[in-house]
């Protein structure tokens, strides 16, 4: 048989699946579906659309692998010069769940430089094991020394279940260890949660700029991997009463990937708040007229605590660096609160926000398609509405 | 200074809509695009093909229509283009198409030497960021993603290397990285250029090298749904946002009542 194939006696024609169909790849001939293979891309999408279970595609052969080797849910604890960044928390909790639910352990993978002190706290945010090592080569993340020691770690003791946050740092040192190891990667997931049946990891994940969500399995082969994106999970309370085993591990110097080295980092953030770890992002667009307006973005994300944002038109216009660009050719971010002031919201820019969890649109024009999005909209000059909206905060924060 | 560009063609997101009532993408008038970010690995490329000589050589893997996409590429200046196209890759995921992508650039490689490959970030439908990695990692090439900017060349050094800068969460980092080498790129690096209209009559009679399967030889149980280690479950649209509440009253009285409405989430 080929790789899908529609089950004649099965099909009525009805054409569901030809709709479903993302790259057009379905027409109905004498009232039955027929498939073009040069198109087809096995999305499965018409899988899923008809009704009549008449759409069959081949499923994969198990590999040879015995996989009940396989135990445990580690979280790669991404660190900036020294401290685990905040996502990390995230998915030590979700983490905790999963291997509550698989009756397993949660390990932490550390590395770094001098980044001991750090791992008491991933044992409070709910690690049971805390593999450290600990070297003045790795000091600054390199995509191919990490990867290395990493893949060494899963080789030793074989994980079933991998995760690490959706960074640059996170995606770029993900997709390297999936290929070195032959496993699945799930990119930038919004949900996990164990199968209950078949104790398989099933990762939920937004595609075609989160107009579609898709779920995905990797039933074959181990370790399950997937990044997480930021702010969607509620992070791990520290218990400071938590016990846990820090298990220490060596780096060979001889192992360092000479062929690349890092220079210098340089800070350029406008807010000392980044985007995609902030809580509430203020975002600034092109409605704000000049460069030197963003001032008032800046004092009301201030007010909150917030970091700045923009839309691409502030940016392509160089009114503010590319770093803070949120939509499609910038940040997908996804705050608790997003405010959206002068920003119309065409969809380039929706693709990258709509996932927030609240969001608020200050705009002059009350047809701007951004009303659409958001749960809270103030029609008015937005010279006139920040600045009230930014004292009136303060008076209420401060009460 | 030889370098390949991997371009993917697809569906222009800012068109994607969901029909609410068979929760199916409505892909009628959706048109096919190269990739948004891949149109700064295109641009990044000429420019260094340019400044420094050698060749640019634009390949993607798809189906026959993604032909299109690498004639667009054509247009604004790569001098050739590969399309790897089998009914046998197709349903790769990522670990499968970094794999059938490095077989073409190790073959491209044999044929006349590769010094750099260059990727777009990510490609707009899936949003992965994965492919480009994958592909240095099955080469064994050093990386450097999200690169913003190419500070410096030294193609008569040796080893030949490059200064890049990267585009991190917090700002930026140098790295120096051995070529040859993958870079992914992001959309601040430069501003691409429109195709002249001597650049669209030459992409249209160009010729465009197809490679199957049979070309590049890779074990079937490597590729295609088969060699894929993710699988989609199901596709499904997310849940739909109601309009909230717009206050358009005068300013002093909108601020008041939204203030009302979310001072107990602050």
């Amino acid at each position: 048989m080929s790789k899908i194939q529609i089950i004649k006696d099965k099909c009525t024609g009805c054409g569901l699946c030809l709709k479903a169909c993302p790259v057009d790849a379905i027409t109905i001939v004498s009232k039955k579906a027929v498939i073009d293979l040069d198109k087809c891309t096995l999305c499965k999408a018409c899988l899923e659309s008809c009704k009549f279970d008449a759409i069959e595609v081949k499923e994969q052969t198990k590999k040879g692998k015995d996989l009940s080797d396989y135990k445990g849910v580690w979280v790669f604890a991404e660190n900036s010069n020294g401290i685990v960044v905040p996502v990390v928390f995230e998915l030590l909790n979700k983490a905790r769940q999963l291997a509550d639910e698989l009756d397993t352990e949660v390990s932490a993978i550390l590395l770094g430089h001098k980044v001991e002190s750090e791992a008491g706290k991933l044992i409070q945010r709910g690690a049971d094991k805390v593999y450290l090592v600990d070297s003045k080569d790795l000091g600054h993340y390199i995509s191919e020394n990490y990867t290395a020691k990493i893949v060494d770690l899963i080789k030793k003791y074989k994980p079933e279940i991998l995760l690490a946050g959706a960074t640059t740092t996170g995606r770029s040192l993900a997709a390297r260890i999936a290929v070195k190891c032959y496993t699945g990667l799930t990119a930038d997931c919004t949900g996990l949660e164990i199968d209950k049946d078949k104790k398989i990891l099933i990762q939920t994940r937004p595609a075609f700029g989160g107009n579609i969500m898709a779920q995905i399995i990797s039933p074959n082969f181990r370790p399950q991997m997937a990044t997480v994106r930021h702010k969607v999970m509620p992070e791990a309370k520290p218990d400071t009463a938590r016990k846990g085993e820090i298990i220490k591990e060596p780096f060979d110097s001889n192992d360092i990937d000479s062929r690349i080295k890092f220079l210098d980092f340089v800070k350029e953030a406008v807010s000392t708040i980044n985007l995609a770890e902030a809580d509430i992002i203020v975002s600034g667009g092109r409605g704000l007229g000049s460069p030197e307006n963003f001032k008032i973005i800046e004092e009301l994300a201030e007010t909150l605590d917030a970091a700045v944002g923009s839309s691409r038109a502030c940016v392509d216009a160089g009114w503010i660096p590319y770093s803070h660009q949120v939509g499609q050719t910038g940040r997908t971010v996804c705050p608790k609160i997003y405010i959206a002031c002068g920003i119309s919201g065409q969809i380039q820019h929706l693709v990258g926000m709509q996932s927030s969890d609240l969001i608020i649109a200050i705009n002059k024009d009350p047809e701007a398609p951004i009303f659409k999005v958001a749960d809270y909209g103030i029609v008015g000059d937005l010279f006139k509405v920040i600045p009230l909206f930014a004292k009136k905060l303060k008076e209420t924060l401060n009460r | 200074m030889n370098i390949v560009v991997c371009i993917k063609q697809v569906p222009d997101t800012t068109e994607v809509k969901v029909n609410p009532e068979t929760n199916t993408l409505i892909r009628e008038g959706v048109d096919a695009i190269v990739n948004p970010f891949d149109t700064y690995a295109i641009e990044e490329a000429v420019r260094l093909r340019d400044k420094f000589g050698g060749k640019v050589t634009v390949m993607t893997m798809g189906p026959p229509q993604a032909e299109a996409a690498l004639r667009q590429a054509l247009s604004v200046g790569a001098d050739s283009a590969i399309l790897i196209s089998d009914r046998a890759f197709a349903g790769s995921d990522t670990w499968s198409t970094s794999l059938i992508l490095s077989k073409a650039l190790e073959k491209i490689k044999e044929a006349e030497g590769v010094d750099l490959v260059i990727c777009g970030k990510q490609a707009s439908d899936g949003d992965t960021a994965q492919v480009g990695p994958g592909i240095a990692t099955h080469l064994d090439l050093p990386q450097a993603t999200y690169v913003r900017r190419i500070d410096t060349v030294h193609l008569d050094s040796s080893p030949k290397i490059i200064v890049v800068e990267r585009l991190v969460e917090e700002g930026y980092e140098m790295i120096e990285v051995q070529l040859p080498a993958l870079i992914t790129v992001v959309k601040e690096i430069n501003e691409p250029r429109m195709p002249s209209l001597r650049g669209k009559m030459k992409a249209r009679s160009a010729e465009i090298v197809v490679w199957k399967n049979s070309d590049l030889a890779i074990k079937e149980n490597e590729i295609g749904l088969e060699g894929s280690p993710t699988q989609v479950v199901k596709i499904f649209s997310p849940p739909k946002k109601e309009g909230g509440k717009v206050f358009q009253g005068e300013p002093e009285d909108a601020v008041d009542e939204l203030v009302e409405e979310i001072k107990d989430i602050l």
